[in-house]
């Protein structure tokens, strides 16, 4: 048998060695990347450019950069005020009520602590506030409820609740089993293996996402406004509406900094949490 | 005080990872469980404690069938069977005391284990547990910053708190290096005496097994091929265990002393 493979191996010495390639037939792989490459030049070239009309829309374009550097706080300041503070309250209400939700959603959406019929609905739930985007379920709520902060409030917490049930769901499934395992050994009753097993595991995950919840749905409450859902928004939409770029400049210099603010407190609390 | 009666496991890919094991285990004794990787041996401990559901056969814990209790019964009957695992198991962010504690889980309320708040008695045998395995310095430490050997005797603490009347020990040293390996099974076994606690110990270190219990029993695809004392295992036996290999070396460990005098 050990000169069968030596032979084998005097054959194959001296031979060059490469990765294998992931697409094996090589007719298919060329034309996977000649097919590639011709649909992109062909998606470039379909796309129509009316350069006249770029050429007008600098001077627009220049004004409103121009603006950012003598911001308008002044002017519209109690405008501006009320709608941070709007944005502020749907903010932190949204995301409390969002995360308190999210949590029993995505123990039922792990598919190692749930049982089957539970698993399904609750990744239901979750595909659902996924595939609405937060701008169509503002306009729904907006219909329903009429314009103002609930609106947006309640579409918020909404897609809070795709968002961070998905991930944290994903975090509980990834988790190591035999802690929890080493839990439910002692006769722990379910509430309780929750408690010590799985909590401790996915808490700094949690924590982390939570946070940047709270990021995502300051800056999407200025964006809900738009579409009558309260909030900065709407401040925003009334400056653009008026061309005062510079109070538009100050205000989107206030959501620049609040969500820089924000990341840096998450990054600190995150490093804190581990 | 333990038997298990023709137990049987067929997992849901066909393979049949227990094949009518019968087995009896008096109160306090000690037996290790040997066999190479894949005959059963961690199946076989975690279908008596019902981590791993058996297909069919009975486990009797005194005058109890466990295979056929509801999750309430067996989770009362889970108190009285400690588990120790391998790779410890010890829940990383929680404290030293919050893991031991949590062996009570299955004698407190739920509102107590949650805020922390365990009866003293039970607080106070969590510090003699730790003081008896030279801890109670790291009471308040995260398990995660302990070592290997120290974790295993936390993991040990949080099985006899449960004040069981039998240990399910599951490799409890397959990542610790020989010294602390000898040091966790003294400990374990010097336990097992103290409590009058039977135990059922997974290992495949043969020479580790042999220096420490009265009894082995050897699993192999399943069944058992050996059940006796550790001085019963010859070359033979543990080729019929695990196949065909020199295994005078492994004998000669047993007694330091002859392997010298072999060399010589």
């Amino acid at each position: 048998m050990s000169v069968a493979t030596h032979r084998e191996l005097d054959d194959m010495l001296g031979t060059k060695w490469r990765k294998p390639a992931m697409v094996k037939r090589t007719w298919l792989r060329w034309a996977l990347v000649i097919g590639f490459v011709a649909y992109l030049i062909a998606a470039v070239l379909s796309v129509e450019v009316n350069w006249l009309r770029v050429w007008e829309g600098l001077d627009r374009g220049a004004a409103f950069v121009a603006a950012f550097a003598s911001p308008d706080f002044v002017s519209r300041g109690s405008d501006i005020w009320a709608g941070m503070l709007e944005s502020i309250v749907m903010t932190v209400a949204s995301s409390v009520v969002g995360i308190l939700i999210s949590i029993p959603i995505a123990l039922g959406a792990a598919r190692n602590i749930a049982p089957l019929p539970v698993y399904m609905v609750c990744r239901g739930i979750i595909a659902v506030s996924r595939a609405l985007q937060e701008i169509i379920v503002a306009i729904l709520l907006v219909a329903i409820f009429g314009f103002g902060p609930l609106a947006g409030f309640l579409t918020l917490s909404f897609a809070t609740i795709g968002f961070l049930s998905k991930l944290l769901a994903e975090d509980i499934e990834s988790m190591d089993r035999s802690q929890a395992e080493a839990v439910r050994a002692t006769g722990s009753k379910w509430a309780q293996w929750i408690d010590y097993g799985v909590t401790p595991q996915v808490l700094p995950r949690l924590v982390g996402l939570s946070i940047y919840r709270v990021d995502i749905n300051f800056r999407e409450s200025a964006i809900l406004g738009l579409v009558g859902a309260g909030g900065i928004g709407a401040t925003l939409n009334t400056a653009f509406d008026r061309y005062e770029y510079d109070t538009a400049a100050a205000i989107l210099l206030i959501i620049i900094a609040i969500v820089m603010a924000l990341e840096y407190i998450s990054g600190v609390v995150r490093a804190r949490v581990q | 005080m333990l038997r298990l009666d023709a137990l049987t496991k067929t997992y849901k890919t066909g393979d049949q990872a227990l094949k009518a094991v019968t087995l009896a285990v008096p109160s306090g004794q000690v037996l290790a469980l040997i066999g190479p990787s894949g005959a059963g041996k961690s199946t076989l401990i975690r279908c008596i404690n019902r981590l791993v559901e058996p297909s069919s056969g009975a486990v009797m814990l005194g005058d109890v069938d466990l295979t056929k209790l509801g999750a309430g019964a067996l989770r009362r009957e889970r108190r009285r069977m400690g588990m120790i695992f391998q790779e410890y198991a010890l829940v990383e962010r929680l404290t030293v005391m919050e893991n031991v504690l949590s062996g009570r889980l299955g004698y407190v309320g739920f509102w107590r284990s949650l805020t922390r708040r365990f009866p003293q008695s039970d607080v106070d045998e969590a510090f003699r547990l730790l003081d008896r395995v030279g801890l109670l310095h790291m009471a308040d430490k995260r398990a995660d910053e302990l070592s290997g050997g120290q974790r295993q005797r936390v993991g040990i603490c949080r099985a006899l708190i449960q004040n069981p009347a039998l240990l399910l020990v599951d490799e409890p040293t397959a990542s610790l290096d020989p010294k602390t390996s000898r040091q966790i099974m003294r400990l374990i076994c010097e336990l097992c005496a103290e409590r009058g606690l039977a135990a059922i110990i997974n290992i495949h270190d043969v020479a580790l097994a042999q220096m420490f219990v009265a009894r082995v029993i050897g699993l192999r695809l399943g069944e058992v091929v050996f059940d006796g004392p550790p001085d019963g295992l010859t070359p033979d036996r543990l080729t019929e265990i695990y196949g065909e290999e020199d295994w005078e070396a492994t004998i000669d460990a047993l007694d330091e002393e002859d392997e010298i005098e072999a060399a010589e």
